[in-house]
């Protein structure tokens, strides 16, 4: 019941010797996260968080099988880490780093067109199915076991939103964190497309920001594809054109695009109620499972 | 980051881009100098990174020496939307014949670069864009070859720019996109590329923006910034000295969290129950008992706020270290200077509630609370 992690996932965590990546991998395995090993390299040989730790990722498909790696490399080398990755063939990268420049993505983003490889992020929290299996830095204990699809571009949004569908007992199949980057491996139409196909998902939560058009295309493609229910939330609703609402990607251009409001009558049109706060969403997903 | 366009002609002109001759001058005397050195006219143009400089009178035309004394002493010292002059550039006038507009930019929906090329420069061209998209040429580039020499050619030609200057407006924007692709920018424009009617082109505006994601392998331009800072007002300082995500709103309502996309949804939720949010404030991921601090003490700094909420959903920020600062902060006043409502959840929140004052602050249990609370104080204080 869930999509693209589940606890048969095998965790290759880049950058685990560093401090982040290593107090989140043992997190990820107190979770219940099948890590697997840590690649950095120079630091092959040794052990990080109870795995063996190899210098290169393809190593660590070698020895241990691993299927799917969860970067937390610092933003200067994070841009060779994905493309570490991608060109190991791995089934999912996971990309946590905040902070890559926008060449390197934009790069990244043209080798993603020639590799099967699913990329999740930049700068997001991960991704988690509850009681199985999370990668990333989301905190498993809100999540909850149950039938609702989440995909987001903010990490703290996305725990405010599960917490309002926790607390009416509505669980969650899985929660994507997509990012909040100009450019980003799987986007909202990806994430849709895989709940819609997933038999255990019944009802689907979109948050969304100000900034770009990725969410009048989810609206689009909504329109034509999905049938499982959407609800909506758009943040940014307030921000003023011109400032940038601290994700690089939250930002209404001079010339009026990327409004929230181009966003919420996007997903009007196409039968999404939008919620002017968390709890409505949780709301209308209530209305959706009765 | 934003170049000034002294420092992005230079930039330009020392990638072989053609710029008119000019000098900085920072008093009228300067600008005197500069411009008889020159050589009459020149135009005088205040050194600020706001668009729309000429019709807000920060660029003026002159002739002679008088009219070049009466521009310095009106726009030099002077505010230009919210930015003091302290600098002006004096270049050489060019006698054009055409105005073209020349740029690249990331297209963000693509994820790629793409060029732009239009024979409608010398204007607002996100205006072109909007009025008549057909105007502007686009050429998306591939970053992983670079711009092919026919993509330059095809951009020019497609924008129905004069065959006479054809082949050194491909050549300007080949040159420009090579600055971007090194020098890591976000947008490079050329607005207007004036065409002389002996048919030379040359830069008379310049716009370089860094991404600051990549300013660590561009120490250049790194230096270039710091010599470009002290813009912006004080509030905008102190949050830069901070290093905190801040931008300044207009109303009373003070707002701290952690994460943009839950700091919009503050905001959003001040606005939805009658409120007007002061400002967007992220404290970012796993902030200390001392950004936390840091983060009331900014949002104490603007005298418009009346109330302040401070939201935390903890995922690697911690409710414990959050409620340490949030007590170092108001301990230290014998009375705490406007209202603080606190929300704390996610990671350690039940030993942030245990170890904060609440003789300081009032604690709501949910989001809806806490903000419906602050817009509340608000309109006390207000009142």
């Amino acid at each position: 019941m869930s999509v693209l992690v589940d606890d048969d996932t095998r965790v290759v965590v880049q950058g685990i010797t560093g401090g982040e990546g290593k107090f989140h991998a043992e997190q990820m395995m107190e979770y219940g996260t099948n890590v697997v090993a840590g690649a950095v390299p120079g630091k092959g040989g040794q052990e990080a968080a109870g795995v063996p730790v190899y210098d290169t990722v393809h190593e660590a498909v070698e020895e241990e099988d691993a299927d799917t790696s969860v970067i937390f490399v610092p933003p200067a080398f994070a841009g060779d880490a994905i493309f570490e990755s991608l060109d190991t063939d791995l089934e999912l990268a996971v990309a946590i780093t905040e902070g890559i420049p926008t060449q390197d993505m934009a790069r990244v983003n043209k080798r993603l067109t020639e590799t099967d490889t699913r990329l999740i992020g930049p700068n997001c929290p991960g991704l988690i199915t509850p009681g199985e299996a999370k990668l990333g830095i989301l905190p498993g204990n809100i999540f909850s076991e149950g039938n609702v699809g989440l995909v987001s571009r903010s990490g703290t949004l996305t725990y405010q939103v599960v917490d309002n569908l926790t607390n009416r007992g509505l669980g969650q199949s899985t929660a994507i964190g997509i990012g909040g980057d100009p450019i980003i491996g799987t986007d909202f139409v990806d994430a849709l497309e895989l709940f819609e196909d997933d038999p255990e998902t019944d009802a689907i939560v979109m948050c969304g920001e100000i900034g770009g058009e990725d969410e009048e295309e989810a609206a689009a493609f909504i329109d034509d594809y999905v049938e499982t229910p959407v609800a909506g939330f758009i943040a940014g609703r307030t921000a003023p054109p011109g400032k940038r609402m601290g994700h690089a990607g939250a930002i209404v251009s001079g010339s009026g695009t990327g409004t929230a409001e181009s966003k919420i009558s996007a997903l009007n049109d196409a039968g999404v109620p939008v919620g002017d706060t968390p709890e409505e969403v949780a709301d209308h997903i209530e209305e959706f499972l009765a | 980051m934003k170049l000034h366009e002294y420092q992005a002609k230079q930039v330009f002109a020392d990638a072989g881009i053609p710029t008119p001759e000019s000098q900085l001058a920072s008093d009228v005397d300067g600008v005197l100098t500069a411009a008889e050195e020159i050589g009459y006219p020149v135009a005088v143009k205040a050194q600020v990174q706001v668009g729309g400089r000429g019709k807000a009178g920060g660029i003026e035309l002159v002739e002679n020496e008088e009219e070049a004394r009466e521009a310095a002493e009106s726009i030099i010292g002077m505010d230009l939307k919210g930015y003091h002059v302290d600098q002006v550039l004096v270049e050489g006038a060019v006698d054009f014949v055409d105005e073209l507009y020349v740029g690249i930019t990331m297209d963000r929906g693509e994820g790629k670069p793409v060029a732009m090329v239009s024979t409608k420069g010398g204007v607002n061209i996100e205006e072109v864009a909007e009025e008549d998209p057909e105007a502007i040429a686009r050429e998306h580039i591939d970053p992983s070859f670079g711009m092919h020499p026919y993509q330059a050619r095809k951009a020019v030609y497609d924008a129905g720019v004069d065959k006479a200057v054809a082949r050194d407006v491909s050549s300007v924007l080949t040159t420009l996109y090579q600055l971007w692709d090194d020098r890591d920018g976000s947008d490079a424009e050329i607005n207007p590329l004036m065409v002389t009617d002996d048919d030379e082109v040359i830069a008379a505006d310049a716009v370089m923006n860094i991404d600051e994601d990549a300013l660590f392998r561009q120490p250049e331009l790194a230096e270039m910034e710091a010599e470009a800072a002290g813009g912006g007002d004080e509030l905008e300082q102190k949050a830069d000295e901070y290093n905190f995500d801040y931008v300044r709103l207009e109303g009373n309502t003070g707002i701290i969290g952690n994460g943009a996309g839950l700091v919009m949804t503050t905001l959003d939720l001040v606005d939805h129950y009658g409120g007007e949010p002061a400002n967007f404030l992220d404290v970012g991921g796993g902030a200390k008992a001392d950004r936390i601090a840091n983060a009331l003490d900014m949002v104490f700094s603007d005298d418009n706020v009346d109330s302040v909420v401070f939201n935390i959903f903890g995922g690697i920020t911690r409710g414990d270290e959050v409620a340490k600062g949030i007590n170092e902060a108001l301990e230290q006043f014998d009375e705490i200077p406007k209202p603080v409502v606190v929300r704390l959840a996610g990671t350690n929140w039940e030993e942030g509630m245990e170890i904060l004052n609440e003789d300081l602050v009032t604690v709501e249990q949910t989001l809806e609370d806490a903000v419906q609370r602050a817009v509340e104080y608000a309109e006390e204080g207000q009142a």
